[in-house]
């Protein structure tokens, strides 16, 4: 895959960064939406070769991190019943609960598997017919589809004991609620690529409309992410508000049809609670009626979850992007990824993790001295 | 159990204090298994001022006038066949590797097999021979052995512990003492085979190109570096955890700080590809017969032409360097010309969501 390679030029990347030096001129502040940028932004020290009128303020977009608390407690009471067998990806094996993780679950006997695809999941449940299968369904817009798809095969296959707990989020409403903030400070965006290929770019044509903010759909190779910084800094210096799309060889303008109709059919809009955030209106998925049948949280009763967050965690701020990790008085202190507080120590796409493991000796060891 | 343990009584009980019971990541090789080692296992086999305290691969030993490297590992890898090798063939290979990095001449090894009811014999006498090949290629006799079976469903298959004792020659002395500022580093071949080889057929992926282990004995090959005279002072395999957490050991351990360069580091396409799919670290992940070298800086050039002529340094590169500054962290220059600390694993890798 030599692509890798060339999205990482170091040529390419300074005539970029020399583009950038040689026409900003006034300080701007651009938020990158997804989790997945944020790493790819500290992993290369992308915000360090800015110039420093140039201000990266870390989204919401991890899915792992704003999963609320009560439902990961609620996949730890399903994952802990005997005859379950409870599925996951990896990311959210180590995040914690209000008193332990899926892994901790797995190691006191519950049957906790991790799964790269969330199909595995239906195939567990055909094989197992004496067993309860519960898939996390867990993510943004990306991940919907291949969830979706995993509740229309168990229909068609007839299969009683597949379930699936749905906590999916949805970008757009994610970002109305940042811009309606009053202290907000986004003047322009980064929109996740991958969630625009399933779902196309007319979802963002009303903000940049409404709240005058350009949206740039962005890759996550660093020159990826260094093109769309570029591109979203020239319509801030040009005073334009447009909807342009920098990561074309994924993206279309209509997305994925087909995993939309899928989308469309399995799921239906509804509030969630976001972990940090609270309650954002409209702002999530869950199962249509016509596969209610399918319902984790039906299924299986838990009784009353009571979920207790850390007092010391500031991880609400990060999501909104108010702070930087490092500026959390926990970070480097009680909360590390040895002993994490909350989600975003823990994710891959973590905004706390990146800066954790990148960055240090910039930010780590003046704190420990 | 007979005996309450309190955990308040452990060296640093803060430390262990999220585990109560042992998780998958205590044997990752990363920090967990790390503090596994210092604050439960170190305190009960002597403390501090023990051989053990050294917590290098294999132990130096003198005895009755002469100085031998012991080293025993257990290996419990699934599947037992994957593309480049087998569980017996590791087992040899990777203890072997373990007595040869102190520079050592690895001569014997001992074979314990846990194996659990039911297990194919045919498949047992495969992975016996594999053992035995590998161990004969290498010039190391196996002198001694031990079986257990265990009942149905009380293990998986096989599981295979090996020891091994190696001679070393008067004077050769590697270890993180040696490593000072200005220490070139090299690893001595592609990364991140023998990882995504295991990964590809146990969760069934498909990267496109077959992508087999790179086990293999390194004995021959450090060898060859000393007989070539190459000021060397320290080697390391880095197999669970990768390079990365190779590194992180030897800046802790030798007190000083590390520079790579991530351009420099040879990871294959095939192997960049599948991490970037996903979401692990190159550096991370497990090698089987890759070493890497800290060596006098006038002798990195020479030290890669020797290791370009022998069959198992092809791709052998100049990865970094040992520098005065941020001693004990890890700091590699990225693609694009910023910097990152390359961080210890926190246990084993995990599949991200997207």
């Amino acid at each position: 895959m030599k692509y890798l390679e060339e999205f990482n030029d170091p040529a390419a990347a300074t005539r970029i960064l020399d583009d950038i030096a040689r026409n900003v001129h006034s300080e701007w502040s651009i938020m990158e939406v997804c989790g997945g940028q944020t790493h790819t932004i500290i992993r290369n020290g992308i915000d360090q070769l800015l110039p420093g009128a140039v201000t990266l303020i870390h989204g919401p977009g991890c899915p792992v991190c704003v999963t609320p608390l009560e439902m990961i407690d609620r996949a730890l009471a399903i994952a802990a019943r005997p005859g379950v067998i409870f599925c996951t990806f990896g990311d959210m094996a180590r995040v914690p609960g209000s008193h332990q993780d899926l892994l901790q679950v797995k190691a006191a006997g519950g049957d906790v598997r991790l799964v790269y695809s969330p199909l595995d999941a239906v195939k567990l449940a055909k094989e197992n017919p004496d067993r309860q299968v519960v898939f996390f369904a867990i993510g943004f817009e990306t991940t919907a589809p291949a969830n979706a798809m995993t509740v229309v095969l168990a229909k068609q296959q007839g299969l009683r004991n597949f379930s699936l707990l749905v906590s999916h989020v949805l970008v757009p409403p994610a970002m109305s609620a940042i811009l309606d903030a009053p202290n907000c400070r986004v003047q322009g965006f980064l929109a996740a690529g991958h969630v625009c290929t399933v779902m196309g770019m007319a979802q963002y044509e009303p903000f940049v409309e409404n709240y005058h903010v350009p949206i740039v759909v962005t890759g996550f190779e660093p020159l990826d992410v260094l093109e769309g910084i570029r591109r979203v800094l020239f319509q801030l210096e040009e005073g334009q508000a447009r909807l342009e799309n920098a990561y074309s060889r994924a993206v279309t303008f209509e997305g994925n049809r087909p995993a939309q109709k899928i989308i469309e059919e399995v799921f239906q809009v509804c509030d969630r609670q976001w972990r940090g955030i609270g309650m954002i209106p409209q702002s999530g998925w869950r199962l249509s009626d016509a596969y209610m049948e399918f319902d984790a949280e039906q299924r299986f009763d838990v009784g009353t979850i009571v979920a207790t967050e850390s007092e010391l965690c500031h991880s609400g701020e990060v999501l909104r992007g108010n702070i930087t990790p490092p500026e959390c008085p926990s970070f480097g202190v009680e909360c590390s990824p040895r002993n994490p507080l909350g989600a975003p120590m823990v994710s891959s796409e973590g905004a706390c993790a990146a800066y954790y493991q990148f960055r240090r000796i910039e930010v780590l060891e003046p704190i420990r001295r | 159990m007979t005996t309450a343990f309190d955990p308040s009584s452990w060296s640093c009980p803060v430390a262990l204090r999220n585990s109560t019971t042992i998780v998958m990541g205590h044997g990752g090789g990363g920090r967990l298994s790390a503090e596994l080692v210092e604050h439960l296992f170190l305190p009960a086999f002597g403390g501090s001022g023990s051989v053990l305290a050294d917590l290098g691969d294999a132990a130096v030993l003198g005895v009755g006038g002469v100085r031998l490297a012991f080293s025993t590992d257990s290996f419990v890898v699934r599947p037992r066949f994957f593309p480049g090798g087998n569980l017996g063939e590791l087992a040899a290979n990777g203890t072997i590797n373990d007595v040869s990095m102190t520079g050592a001449t690895p001569l014997f090894l001992s074979a314990a097999f846990v194996l659990e009811e039911g297990l194919a014999m045919n498949e047992l006498g495969v992975l016996a021979q594999a053992l035995g090949k590998a161990a004969a290629r290498a010039g190391v006799a196996v002198v001694t052995g031990d079986t257990k079976v265990v009942d149905s469903g009380h293990g998986d298959g096989a599981y295979i512990t090996t020891a091994g004792i190696g001679l070393l020659a008067p004077g050769v002395d590697f270890g993180p003492h040696r490593v000072t500022p200005g220490d070139a580093i090299i690893v001595s071949g592609p990364i991140g085979l023998h990882g995504i080889a295991v990964l590809s057929v146990r969760d069934g992926f498909e990267f496109g190109a077959e992508i087999l282990s790179d086990t293999a004995a390194l004995n021959g090959l450090v060898a060859t570096m000393m007989a070539e005279g190459l000021d060397i002072h320290m080697l390391r395999d880095p197999t669970r955890g990768g390079v990365a957490a190779t590194l992180n050991e030897i800046a802790l351990s030798s007190n000083t700080g590390i520079e790579i360069v991530e351009r420099n580091v040879p990871v294959p396409d095939v192997v960049s590809s599948a991490c970037s799919m996903l979401g692990l670290d190159p550096l991370q992940v497990a090698n089987e017969g890759r070493l890497v070298a800290f060596l006098a800086r006038n002798d990195a050039d020479r030290a890669i032409e020797v290791l370009h002529r022998h069959e198992l340094g092809q791709g052998a590169a100049l990865i970094g360097e040992v520098v005065e500054t941020h001693r004990g962290v890890v700091v590699a220059k990225t693609g694009i010309g910023g910097s990152r600390v390359i961080d210890l694993p926190m246990s084993e890798q995990l599949p991200r969501i997207c």
